[in-house]
């Protein structure tokens, strides 16, 4: 890598161009954020019942549909698109082959998220009849408005736009470098790339073959278990979508703020082929519980999703290392005391630092999610937002922000606002992410659902384990507010950063390796071989399955209807509402304190097949 | 490639770890016998469910010694029967279904926890034990009354289940 050199200019000196689009990138994923966070304090005080006076339990699916996928889908990719133009740029050390064409993915994506936000945000006023309330994972044969599918297609070919942008500047380089090796973040870029055509090219077969023409009435109906086969193909792997630019900052950019390097470059090449290879044939892990799929399918997809941890905890291994390796260049000694001689002022170190131990309490949630017959006690429970509010909610959003501290001032000249606001802003996110996810964890346990705007009942109460329903309420809304100001913190600074005057001197390094790449076997770079091996396991994973869904319910399903959300969605579901709606009736008898041990035991679920 | 020592011991630490994972769940599934839903039944018109044999009429019936079967229908937003009423101390085969959308079945509380998909009928067996009331919900997301979507599961003591069911049709 050719990253010593370049103490001097900022990235913002260098590559002026790129730095407008990274800006402008980022802008959108905070925009986005913002708004994620304010639909994410409204349901979190809705459902804990503190506070419902803001909107109706029917308009909550409006809420919480902005609220995945404001959060999983502009502000996480619009992130990860900037700081991948970002690393490409800076580690191939050349610019962006047409700008232009760079302008227009970010356009296609603006313009596609704006379609979808718009008929999201239609479904809180009747004056038109639009509505997407179907949240961010569009099961049929619920029905959105057309313009919520279309809109998600425009946006994703933006990314492959993107993807396409920065392959042909690699392949404009490698033609002026030939016997070079891929630099570490190019490398980590394109394999991201690849997973993510593999994973998304499903999602958009669903949409532009069955719900976009389905919700324009030209096909009667739809396979719900395909098109929801077909969601969770893409489903797994946006997970690694989103993750892979963390480990990217964890590999590259932490290292080198604790004062040290990166252990391994070659290991670090692995880790993300693993990724590549792994990350799709699992998708049938979210359907551990659906019918219409067969058991053996689902034990090969568990099985590969046990194997996928390997990457992970290679990477907890080499961060760590890493991080130590700094730390002792500092003149940290013993066993822990290294620890001491961090940079634990800085907000960028400490941020990705706690969010990457989130991912480890994350990681071992995970583990239970993943175990086929574990999973039986928390699936759609409150556990799984739980979960993956450790992984995508901090491992991820966090290390974001944190990394913003540290890349900001390199895009722009212009140094951060205050970064002891952004010190407490970190630290903030990771108490209250502590509360809001343990008590989700162990109201999962309880067998409170997820996604439900009064998670009561009228016909009998959850047992009193781990401090009952509504103390476990009273902490997560608690630490949703921390979360919430936290996030509120962290736009304040961003913007008062944008007030000030540019300076020089912002510039920061990226040392190379310790191990480097020329450690590193060239087959590891022959991109072709990996995504060759990735679509044979692509196959072998879901050839048979949805061959065999297809062929048990047809492509167009076993004549299941259409329910639009969006035809006069609010009158109907009133109407329904009122007629099932049972007055709460407090029923004591039915749940004794110790009932979670016995009923687990007594109900013992097994299956015939 | 050059892997450091410490690497090496990480390395073959994390094959285990996920070898153990795998195990202990294909030990539960062989052991102890918690499996999966799967696709044993057939997929069914969820707009002619009214003319199923099964689920025309949502109910509990005897199919064998001390085993039970219940043909239940979800939709927006209820569960049918409510309360599903089941002796104690017997095995219970639920056959749940759906007449419109996607919905959840699951016995708050206990892992009696299913996907009902319509067009598919999900199976899954019970063994219940001492007479108890459990609560019933739906937790997947199914339209805009969601919320108001629950049942009951009543596991009642033999003499009262024999009552219940005196106007006739128990086999
Ligand atoms: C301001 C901080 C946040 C708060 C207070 C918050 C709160 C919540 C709550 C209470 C739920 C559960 C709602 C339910 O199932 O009924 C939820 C769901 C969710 N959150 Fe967050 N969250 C925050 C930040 C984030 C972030 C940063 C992400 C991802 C980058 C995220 C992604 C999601 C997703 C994907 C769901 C699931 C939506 C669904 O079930 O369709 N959240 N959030
Ligand atoms: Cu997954
Ligand atoms: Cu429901």
């Amino acid at each position: 890598m050719s990253a010593e050199l370049e103490t001097e200019p900022t990235f913002f000196d260098t590559f002026p161009e790129e730095a407008k689009v990274i800006r402008a990138a980022f802008l959108g994923s905070f925009f986005a954020l913002g708004l994620g966070a304010v639909f994410g304090i409204i349901q979190t005080l809705h459902r804990t019942d503190i506070f419902r006076g803001l909107i109706e339990s029917t308009d909550y699916y409006t809420v919480l549909t902005a609220h995945g996928v404001f959060m999983v889908i502009s502000f996480t990719i619009f992130f990860l698109v900037g700081l991948f133009t970002w690393a490409l740029v800076r580690s191939l050390d050349r610019p962006l082959v047409n700008i232009r064409i760079t302008w227009t993915w970010y356009g296609l994506m603006v313009t596609g998220i704006t379609m979808t936000g718009v008929s999201i945000l239609a479904g809180f006023t009747d004056a038109v009849e639009m509505s997407a309330d179907v949240l961010f994972t569009f099961y049929a044969p619920l029905q959105a408005h057309p313009l919520f599918y279309a809109g998600l297609a425009v946006f994703i070919v933006g990314t492959w736009l993107a993807g396409a942008d920065w392959f042909r500047t690699w392949l404009a380089w490698k033609r002026d470098n030939p016997d070079e090796r891929i630099p570490l973040q190019t490398f980590m870029v394109l394999t991201t790339m690849i997973m993510w055509y593999i994973a998304s090219s499903a999602v958009a077969a669903s949409v532009l073959l069955f719900l976009l023409p389905w919700s324009l009435g030209l096909i009667e109906s739809v396979n719900p278990t395909l098109t929801r086969t077909l969601f969770w193909f893409f489903g797994h792997p946006v997970v690694y979508f989103w993750l892979m630019p963390a480990y990217l900052l964890w590999y590259t950019v932490l290292p080198s703020i604790a004062g040290g390097r990166l252990f391994s470059d070659p290991l670090a090449r692995v880790v993300f082929v693993l990724f590549v290879l792994l990350s799709t044939p699992v998708g049938i892990h979210h359907q551990y519980l659906d019918p219409g799929i067969a058991e053996g399918f689902k034990f090969i997809s568990m099985t590969n999703t046990m194997f996928l941890l390997l990457p992970s905890l290679l990477t907890a291994f080499t961060v760590v290392a890493s991080v130590e390796y700094g730390a002792r260049k500092r003149g940290g000694t013993g066993l822990f005391g290294w620890l001491r001689t961090l940079p634990w002022r800085n907000p960028a170190f400490t941020g990705m630092m706690l969010a990457g131990l989130m991912f480890a309490a994350g990681g071992f949630s995970g583990m239970v999610n993943a175990g086929m017959n574990i999973n039986y006690m928390i699936h759609n429970t409150i556990w799984v937002p739980g979960h993956f509010h450790l992984t995508v909610g901090t491992a991820v959003a966090l290390t974001f922000m944190a990394a913003t501290y540290w890349i900001w001032p390199q895009i722009t000249n212009k140094p951060i606002y205050s970064l002891q606001i952004g010190l407490f802003q970190v630290v903030l996110w990771f108490i209250g992410m502590a509360l809001m996810s343990n008590a989700m964890h162990a109201q999962g346990m309880l067998g409170v659902p997820r996604r439900t705007a009064e998670p009561e009942y009228s016909g009998f109460e959850y047992p009193t384990a781990f401090g009952g329903f509504e103390e476990l309420n009273i902490q997560i809304a608690i630490g949703g507010t921390l979360l919430f100001i936290s996030t509120v913190f962290f736009l304040g600074n961003v913007v008062l950063t944008m007030g000030n005057p540019r300076v020089s001197g912002l510039a920061e390094s990226i040392p190379p390796a310790l191990s480097g790449p020329t450690d590193a076997p060239r087959v590891l770079d022959d991109l072709r071989v990996w995504v060759g091996i990735a679509l044979v396991l692509v196959v072998l994973a879901y050839a048979l399955p949805l061959a065999a869904i297809i062929n048990d319910g047809g492509l167009l399903g076993p004549g299941v209807g259409t329910y639009p959300v969006w035809v006069d969605a609010a009158a109907r579901a009133l109407g329904q509402v009122a007629a099932t709606a049972v007055s709460p009736v407090v029923d004591t008898l039915a749940f004794a304190s110790s009932r979670v041990g016995d009923a687990a035991a007594a109900v013992s679920v097994e299956v015939f097949a | 490639m050059h892997i450091h020592a410490y690497e090496k011991l990480w390395l073959a630490f994390a094959v285990i770890l996920i070898l153990l994972l795998i195990g202990s769940v294909t030990y539960g599934a062989v052991g102890p016998g918690v499996a999966m839903v799967a696709d044993s039944e057939d997929q069914i018109d969820p707009g002619a469910l009214d003319e199923d044999e099964r689920f025309a009429e949502p109910r509990v019936e005897q199919v064998g010694d001390n085993h039970y079967a219940a043909y239940v229908i979800a939709y927006q937003f209820a569960f049918e029967p409510s309360p599903i009423v089941v002796p104690e101390n017997s095995r219970v085969t639920l056959y749940v279904t759906s007449r419109d959308v996607i919905h959840g079945f699951e016995v708050a509380g206990t892992n009696a926890n299913t996907m009902v998909v319509p067009g598919e009928v999900s199976e899954i067996t019970v063994e219940v034990g001492e007479p108890q009331e459990y609560g019933l919900l739906c937790n997947e997301y199914c339209g805009a009354g969601h919320h108001g979507m629950e049942g009951k599961v009543h596991v009642v003591s033999e003499e009262e289940y024999a009552n219940l069911n005196e106007g006739g049709e128990t086999a």
